[in-house]
Formats: structure tokens, sequence, C-alpha cells
């Protein structure tokens, strides 16, 4: 495998140069880079040796390849896709078995500190990591051998970046997000369940092209697509600061597409690109086609009570099945409330009486002083 | 802090006779200059503040009824907002203004910031007051500043508990502001650490229901002493001035 440029590998592919070009802009559009970043961009795709990604899959779903696949840019699934194939992604290369595992070595041989490595899933780690077995080797090992000589990561969804459904309480497994296990290597989350295609390849394509990583957020997701809230670009925006929202989902007010808010949309909660970005080619997303969001790219979303409702619950924190804030403060003020009624009550009683044997003690000290 | 008694000087066995002799000659009301003007003046923007926020906060969690009509001719929930952070804005300040007062003020505008569980007399003037209000003691101890009981709610909920609803509150404002914003900078770390923006949204909540009890028990408290224990309450922070009802030590 001599080391070909990303270029050449697309026109071997049978994508024209045009194509390659507008697929230049089209990217430095998506990164939110000026026009004159597609030059850049197209001059290091047909200079620079492209760089492998090896995907690893944990416990997962596949629903980050599943995203993946579907990028809006056909060049995108394509290319870049067709890329990673040729080198490790046991979900969809041609090759299997020890085949498929002698790539890996040879691959992380030969580009050794060189390669990027993109985890889709997570690795469980009780009862020594049995519950995911790859290749006969449990999946924490084989993402630790990985890790060892990668140039940097990528945690593919929620799952690789928080540990998603199946690391919600009580997480049988010990289900563990990806920089609980790597400490030593730069790790960029790209959380969402899945996250949107053409975020994926959008993260890809800055960090194969320009070489580095992209400017991360505290919790290490990519500022460019992570930064704002969904409600924050969202649509029916304008009905949330008016007061109008949707009641219950077959109201006058879900026809007319207002605010989802009072039915439990996580979007004033969720950073993600859907409300700009959206799915299916930009086709729609989940707020545009009636149902609020779930928060499904933020950490521990499953375990934040209903997606139907504005307050996270309490059950983990001992305050019964169903109770949120609201419920739990209204109780509490209650209960104080009854309880100031009762002491004031009492003391009332204890004033009355106490001024009728202090009225006797005063009358003899003080000589009726009244 | 406090002193618990007044007449200190005073020993307490010898009380009964002077203080009969003092009330034959006329009633001597002890007066001491507590509250200066600004722990007034913070005293009262603060609850204003309290109650506008926790009234636009609860609105802002449960919004009023759907409006009918194009978005463009209503604002409701965007003012509700608007109200709620400007009364953030004035309650972080005053909270700001509080702490350098505290700085300048007399030994009496530092309690709030203080839990001095190291002192004997703290905890002692503690136990007496919870036996005062659950009516194990027919007569309280007198004070000048807060009682200890008062003291350690005071410390908890509007030291520690209004910070706390500072810091969140400003946290969840930068969500808004966006990532580089100054609000972002210095508070834009809760949210990650306390596990996100929806959870960090639950706990300013839940502080929005400590603080009303807070309230609760802090109004309850302030007539009941009022009427009932040794020294004014609710004159003392209007005009700053605590009058002391009888001249007796202890």
């Amino acid at each position: 495998m001599a080391l070909e440029t990303f270029y050449e590998v697309m026109r071997r592919q049978g994508i024209t140069r045009r194509s390659f070009l507008k697929y230049c802009s089209l990217t430095a559009a998506a990164l939110g880079l000026g026009p004159e970043f597609a030059p850049q961009i197209a001059e290091a795709m047909e200079t620079k040796p492209r760089t492998p990604v090896l995907w690893l899959h944990g416990l997962e779903c596949t629903c980050c390849s599943e995203s993946f696949i579907r990028s809006a840019h056909p060049l995108a699934k394509d290319v870049v896709l067709s890329m990673i194939s040729l080198d490790y992604d046991d979900t969809l290369m041609a090759s299997a078995g020890h085949q498929a595992e002698a790539i890996l070595d040879e691959v992380m041989e030969k580009y050794k500190g060189n390669y990027i490595l993109a985890v889709e899933g997570n690795p469980p780690l009780n009862e020594d990591g049995m519950y995911c077995i790859i290749g006969g080797k449990p999946f924490v090992d084989q993402l630790k051998k990985v890790a060892k000589d990668a140039k940097a990561i990528i945690s593919w969804g929620s799952c690789a970046s928080y540990g998603c459904v199946q690391a919600a309480r009580p997480n049988p497994t010990r289900a563990t997000p990806v920089h609980e296990v790597i400490f030593d290597k730069p790790i960029i989350k790209v959380p969402g369940c899945p996250p949107i295609a053409e975020v994926m390849t959008g993260v890809i394509t800055y960090m194969l092209t320009f070489d580095r990583l992209p400017d991360l957020d505290r919790q290490g997701r990519p500022k460019m697509f992570y930064s704002q809230r969904i409600h924050d670009k969202c649509y029916r925006r304008p009905h949330f600061d008016a007061g109008q929202y949707v009641e219950s989902f077959d109201d006058e007010g879900a026809r007319k597409g207002y605010c989802l808010y009072k039915v439990g949309c996580k979007g004033p909660t969720t950073y993600n690109a859907c409300s700009t970005v959206r799915w299916n080619d930009g086709v729609s997303f989940p707020i545009q086609a009636g149902h609020g969001c779930i928060g499904c790219s933020e950490d521990g979303f499953w375990d934040k009570g209903s997606w139907y409702a504005r307050l996270a619950d309490l059950k983990g924190s001992g305050f019964g099945v169903e109770a949120n804030a609201d419920q739990v403060g209204l109780i509490a003020a209650g209960a104080v409330g009854a309880g100031v009624a009762v002491h004031a009550a009492v003391s009332a009683l204890k004033r009355a009486q106490h001024k009728n044997t202090d009225n006797g003690a005063d009358n003899s000290a003080t000589g009726g002083e009244k | 802090m406090s002193d618990t008694s007044l007449s200190g000087a005073a020993p307490p066995a010898a009380s009964a006779t002077p203080v009969a002799q003092a009330i034959k000659g006329g009633r001597k009301l002890t007066t001491v200059y507590v509250y200066e003007a600004p722990v007034r003046l913070w005293h009262w923007v603060n609850a204003l503040s309290i109650v506008v926020l926790c009234i636009t906060g609860y609105f802002i969690g449960s919004p009023f009824p759907t409006l009918s009509g194009e978005a463009s001719a209503h604002y409701l929930m965007g003012t509700i907002r608007f109200v709620h952070f400007a009364a953030g804005y004035i309650l972080a300040v005053g909270f700001l203004g509080r702490i350098i007062w505290a700085f300048f003020g007399n030994k009496y505008s530092r309690e709030l910031f203080t839990f001095p569980f190291w002192r004997k007399s703290f905890w002692r003037g503690f136990f007496v007051e919870i036996k005062w209000y659950a009516f194990l003691k027919p007569r309280p101890l007198k004070f000048v500043g807060h009682n200890p009981l008062a003291q350690v709610f005071m410390f908890f909920v509007m030291v520690l508990g209004l910070a706390f609803m500072i810091v969140t509150g400003f946290a969840l404002y930068s969500e808004g502001t966006g990532p580089g914003s100054w609000q972002d900078k210095l508070f834009g770390w809760v949210l990650p650490l306390l596990g996100g923006s929806m959870q960090v949204h639950t706990l300013h909540h839940l502080g929005m229901w400590v603080i009303i009890l807070f309230v609760i028990i802090h109004v309850y408290s302030v007539i009941r002493e009022d009427i009932m224990s040794r020294q004014t309450m609710v004159s003392a922070i209007t005009n700053g001035h605590r009058t002391f009802r009888d001249d007796d030590p202890e």
C-alpha cells in the first residue's frame, strides 16, 4: 500500500476533478469556514498522504455507522468511507476473521503514531470485559492496543462519548466511555445517538485535511458543531419567546407548529447541530417532525427522566419513582407551611398561657402595672 | 459575633432585685444600632429580587397557557425571561456589594458570612434557641444580631444557597450568551461539573424551592420573634435600631 493522497484515492474511485472541488467547498461551508478555505482543503487533499482511520466497534448498535453511510455529500460517503473501509471497520469491510485482524496489525505497524482511531460504542469493564468480545479478546484490550499508537481518538456517538443506553442505570456490564479508559491521547467526542452524518464526515475531513484536531469545547466536543443548543437555532424559537406551546401532541398548537417546550423538548438543554444541519440530506429533524428533542447527544440522557417532561426526575436521588423538583418542592413547602401554622398556633397558646401567669407575677411585683 | 448577653457584667444570680428596681423607676429600653443602611438596603433589594426571581423562574419552568395569534404579536416568555435575568443580575450585584460591605461595616455586617462552629457560646445559644422553638424553654436569650439558630440558616441558605443559585444561574445564562462570553468563561465549567445542562436546570429549580422554604420560615420566625422574643425584629431591619424589651441579663 503506497502512501497515496486523498485526491488520488478519489480519482481512483472515479470522482471527477469538478466534483472534487465541489466537495471541497461544500466541506468548507459545512465546517463553518470561509470560501477562501476551499482551495486550502483541495490542496491538502491533493498533496497530503492520506491518514488511515481505524474504526473499532465496542458495545453499540451500529447506528453511528448507519448514520455515517447516509452522509448527504455523495463524496463523503464514497470517498471518506471507502478510504476507511480500506483499512479497518469490521462492520463495513469485506474481509473477516483473522484476515481482518491482520489488517489492523498491519496498519498499526505501518502508520505507527500516525493513524486516527475512531471508536463506535464503548468497552464494558465488568467480568474482565467479557460482555464484548472481538476476535476472541475483550474489546477493552483491543481498544487499548489500537489506542496506544494512535494520533488521536474520535469517540463516535453517545456510547463512546458518555456511555449511552448500555451505561444507563444500573449499567450491569459497567459500560464505560472511551475517555475513562484511555487517558494519554487527545479524544474528540462526537456525541449523538447517532451523530449527524455531516457532522461525522465534517470532523474526519477537518482532521485529515488540516492535520490537526478541531477546536474542542470543555467537554471535548468540536465547537463547530456543538457550541450551540438545538434551542438556539430552532426554527420554532419565535413561538417559545412568544409563549406559544404545544400543550399535548394532538392539539391546535401541535398542528400550527408551536414550540414543544411544554411536552418535554430537550432542545434547550442539548448541544448539537440538528436544527442547522438537520438530517437525511437536510430534509428534517425531530422537532420539525413535530416531536421534541430527546437530548440524545447529552451526557446520561437515558437517566434524566421522561422525554416528555421539562424537569429531570429525581428517582436516583431517593425521591420516589417519578418525582421532579417541583413536586418535591411543593410537598416540602406544604409540609413546612403546615409546620409553621401548627407552630404558630402552639406559640399563641403558650403565650396566652404565659401571659396569664406573667400577669399574676407582674401584679405582685410591680403593684398592678397593666 | 452577636453576644448573648447585653449586660454581661451583672452576675445572673443578682439579677432579680436590680431589674425590679429598674422597672419601678420607669421602663428603660436599650437600643443598639445593628443594621447599617447598606445592610438594610441589601436586605430589601435582595428580598424583592428573590420574590421576582421565584415567580418568573417558576413560570419559565412551567409556562402560562398558550397564547393564540401570530408569534410576532407576543413576547411573553421573552419578557418573563428578561425580568428573571434582570432580577438575577440585581441579586448578584447586591450579593457582591454585601460581601464588600462586610469588610467596611460594623461587626454585625460580618455575621451573615460566619458560621462560628468552634465557639462554645455559639452552640449554647443554638441549643437554647432550639429549646425555645420546641416550647421547652419559656424565655429565649437576648441577641443583638442574629440568634445562632437563625445564623445557621442565614449562612447555609442566604450565603451558600444564594451563591449556588448565582453560580448555576449564570452558568445557565451562559448557554444563551454562548462560548467565549464572560459568563461562559466564569461559570461555564459548572455545567459539565454538575452533570450537564438538564441537571443544572433541575438543581437550580430545587434551589428555588429551598429558598422558598427559607422565606416561609424566615417570615414566620421574624414575626414570631417580633411578638414573643426580647428584642425587635421588623423595625430593626427597617430603621436599623434594635430595641430590647427588658434589661435583664441573659
